[in-house]
């Protein structure tokens, strides 16, 4: 098909101009040159399963910190402030920049991730994530050691969480705050409460039960329920039967949504009548709106996670992190944080402290959890890389409704 | 027109053709580096992504560069009812946008063209919806269709739905939320065509007896054909990428999702970067097969006048 030329001068002598510069043999091989050093590029940026190697300290000379935590996560004052860092950088002269950057492990892991593998700075100094993200972190050599030396208060973390099997010996991580993942519910609309995960697959909450899109709650809790040991080793079978369970459930409209930390939200608009969800937040939205949830951990057995506290590998100021930690881990301050965020504290010393803040939240069992709760409870065991890539698979597959 | 006032204002003897065309290469230079940065080495980073191969520990998230052709099967194997599901929702929301929108910017482009005031606060109403965030909107409409909502209750209240029938999370709120969403990409290119209608031909129809449907369907349909095919691709390509409406945070459910969820949990929570590239690029080549049998179509078969689009 034949089409007229523009009538345009201008336009005509570009066309004439485009038909003098054919496709030659040489313009050609250029462009595949350029092409073929964009992917060696491409190559370099993502290929490399070498460990980093950690940055140098500058703490000495650079008396500046930053710390990327979750929200609602370090005690606050109507201010803004945050009164126990500001004590700290009192007593140091250390300026933090904290920085509520992490709203999901596999966000920031994937925001992070490629300084991460080259060793680069990730604009954070301190990092508080999950234990199983921490694992794979430490796994894969993204984190720096610390000098034990330099953080004396460590002797007062927990027994109980000084070997998980992620870190034995605690050499690159300490806990920053834990919680429980249980059942919750709304009270008004069910009276009668629930006791077990199976309570949420009851025919009369068809279609208004919310579960977690963290695998390791929500399948802990099932396995749990199916009378695995989720801390001990278990294999595909416990597995892919506790898959099965979560699988029908979705499929037949029994759980209406799998969510993160907007599942609260289901719960206040009363799409959801029943959950599964971490402790500490049942408290803050009974305190936000209106005294009507519980909390529970399921007669099965509940699971135990925390966050912790870790020093990326390209930070220059692993000194002044070790500082921080080492701060939070007096227990007056502990104590201090705990008051507000809800959560459990690591710190020996911590509930004692918490004496003298409030008593009533020193026997909070969802805070300072004695030995008959603490023996409810189950971390999920580490899992190789190999099956966290196959085990999220499976569980992402139901997500998706594939 | 740009052209021709710049060859005007140039001198009347021919310039040396080398010395323009040195120009004109320096003048097109921050666009082609613009779209190498930002679009090609993007692409060529996509294409190799897409071909990268587990490492042999298979640990998450760790990838090498391959030659894995597989991954394009392996994804086509497990996600094609996303894949299908993105391209049909999308499909129903933009016939929709199109049923709503027509009488829409016809009435705001014809209807009142004589009243300049009420058109322009009419065009302001449709854009008013972008002053506000896409997420937020959607957010609202989430809670107006959520289970206890006014509108639920009402609708269980006079027997209308089934005591323990949900909106959101269904096909229905994910359709729903798309046309709402787009519903301005089609008005407004609509509205364009319209605003040029020459009115008098309308008259011509009547007075030479034909019916309202017969004009309508010989004479404003073909005319504002221009504006429904770029109105169509404006809203159809957005949608079928779209994993905001159909996300499990907003107004979707496990049984609705889209082939960006897919992309989104490949790439956010499985790690899988490999496979996230090819779905991506499965989108963009389906997508550019459809606009292009659907332009080519307009063009050739349905003879639309739109051979400004090839």
């Amino acid at each position: 098909m034949t089409r007229s030329m523009p009538q345009d001068p201008m336009i005509q002598r570009l066309i004439q101009q485009a038909r003098q510069a054919p496709i030659t043999r040489r313009n050609i091989l250029q462009g595949a040159g350029i092409g073929a050093a964009a992917l060696t590029l491409a190559a370099c940026s993502t290929g490399g399963s070498t460990k980093p190697t950690p940055a140098k300290d500058k703490s000495a000379s650079v008396k500046a910190l930053n710390w990327a935590n979750w929200a609602a996560y370090l005690d606050e004052d109507d201010k803004g402030n945050y009164p126990t860092l500001v004590e700290f950088e009192k007593q140091t002269g250390i300026k933090v920049k904290y920085d509520v950057a992490v709203d999901d492990n596999n966000t920031y892991y994937g925001k992070v991730k490629g300084q991460l593998a080259l060793g680069q700075d990730i604009g954070a100094d301190v990092v508080c994530l999950t234990d199983w993200m921490v694992g794979r972190l430490i796994r894969l050599g993204y984190t720096q050691e610390f000098d034990k030396s330099k953080i004396p208060n460590a002797k007062n973390l927990t027994p109980t969480l000084q070997n998980p099997d992620f870190d034995p010996g605690r050499k690159q991580s300490l806990p920053w705050q834990g919680g429980f993942a249980g059942i919750c519910w709304n009270k008004e609309k069910l009276p009668n409460g629930l006791k077990s995960v199976d309570d949420l697959w009851d025919k009369s909450l068809k279609g208004r039960v919310g579960v977690l899109s963290e695998m390791r709650d929500t399948m802990g809790l099932i396995m749990m329920q199916n009378g695995v040991d989720i801390s001990s080793k278990w294999g595909d079978k416990e597995f892919d039967n506790a898959i099965e369970v979560f699988k029908k459930q979705v499929s037949d409209g029994q759980i209406r949504n799998i969510k993160g930390n907007a599942y609260l939200e289901d719960l206040k608009s009363e799409d959801t009548l029943a959950a599964i969800c971490w402790s500490g937040d049942i408290t803050v939205i009974n305190a936000e709106a209106g005294n009507k949830w519980e909390f529970a951990i399921p007669t099965a057995g509940g699971t135990l996670w925390n966050d912790n506290f870790i020093i990326p590998v390209g930070s220059s100021e692993k000194a002044n992190a070790e500082k921080l930690i080492d701060y939070y881990y007096e227990p007056e301050v502990a104590a201090q944080v705990a008051a507000w965020v809800n959560y459990i504290t690591p710190v020996v010393g911590a509930k004692e402290a918490m004496q003298k803040i409030d008593p009533a939240l020193a026997d909070n069992q969802l805070i300072f959890p004695n030995e008959e709760t603490l023996a409810k409870t189950k971390i999920f065991r580490s899992l190789t890389g190999a099956e966290e890539s196959k085990y999220g698979a499976a569980f992402q597959a139901v997500l998706l409704g594939s | 027109m740009a052209f021709s006032a710049f060859a005007s204002a140039a001198p009347a003897q021919e310039p040396a053709p080398k010395r323009r065309s040195k120009i004109a290469l320096l003048l097109l230079a921050p666009g082609v580096l613009y779209l190498v940065i930002f679009f090609l080495v993007p692409l060529f980073t996509l294409v190799t992504t897409a071909l990268q191969a587990p490492t042999a520990s298979g640990d998450i998230g760790q990838y090498v560069p391959g030659f894995e052709i597989g991954n394009y099967a392996t994804v086509l194997a497990q996600y094609s009812p996303q894949i299908l599901r993105s391209f049909g929702y999308s499909l129903v929301a933009t016939v929709f946008a199109l049923l709503f929108s027509y009488p829409l910017a016809y009435f705001i482009a014809v209807k009142v063209r004589h009243r300049p005031l009420l058109q322009n606060l009419l065009l302001v109403l449709v854009i008013a919806p972008f002053f506000i965030s896409f997420l937020l909107r959607t957010m609202a409409w989430k809670s107006m269709l959520s289970d206890e909502s006014f509108l639920v209750s009402a609708l269980k209240g006079l027997s209308l739905m089934a005591p323990d029938a949900h909106i959101t999370g269904t096909p229905f709120s994910v359709i729903f939320g798309l046309t709402y969403n787009f519903i301005p990409f089609m008005t407004l290119p609509l509205y364009a065509v319209l605003e040029r209608l020459d009115t008098r031909y309308l008259e011509a129809g009547s007075d030479l007896y034909a019916r309202p449907f017969t004009t309508f369907r010989t004479i404003t349909l073909p005319l504002s054909a221009p504006g429904i095919i770029s109105g169509v691709l404006l809203t159809f390509i957005p949608a079928a990428g779209d994993y905001v409406n159909a996300s499990r945070q907003f107004l979707g459910g496990t049984g609705t999702t889209m082939i960006g969820n897919v992309i989104d949990s490949n790439f956010f929570d499985l790690q899988n970067y490999p496979a996230a590239a090819a779905l991506s690029i499965i989108l963009m080549s389906a997508i550019l097969v459809l606009v292009i049998v659907y332009i080519l179509l307009s063009v050739y078969v349905w003879k639309t006048g739109t051979e400004g689009l090839l």
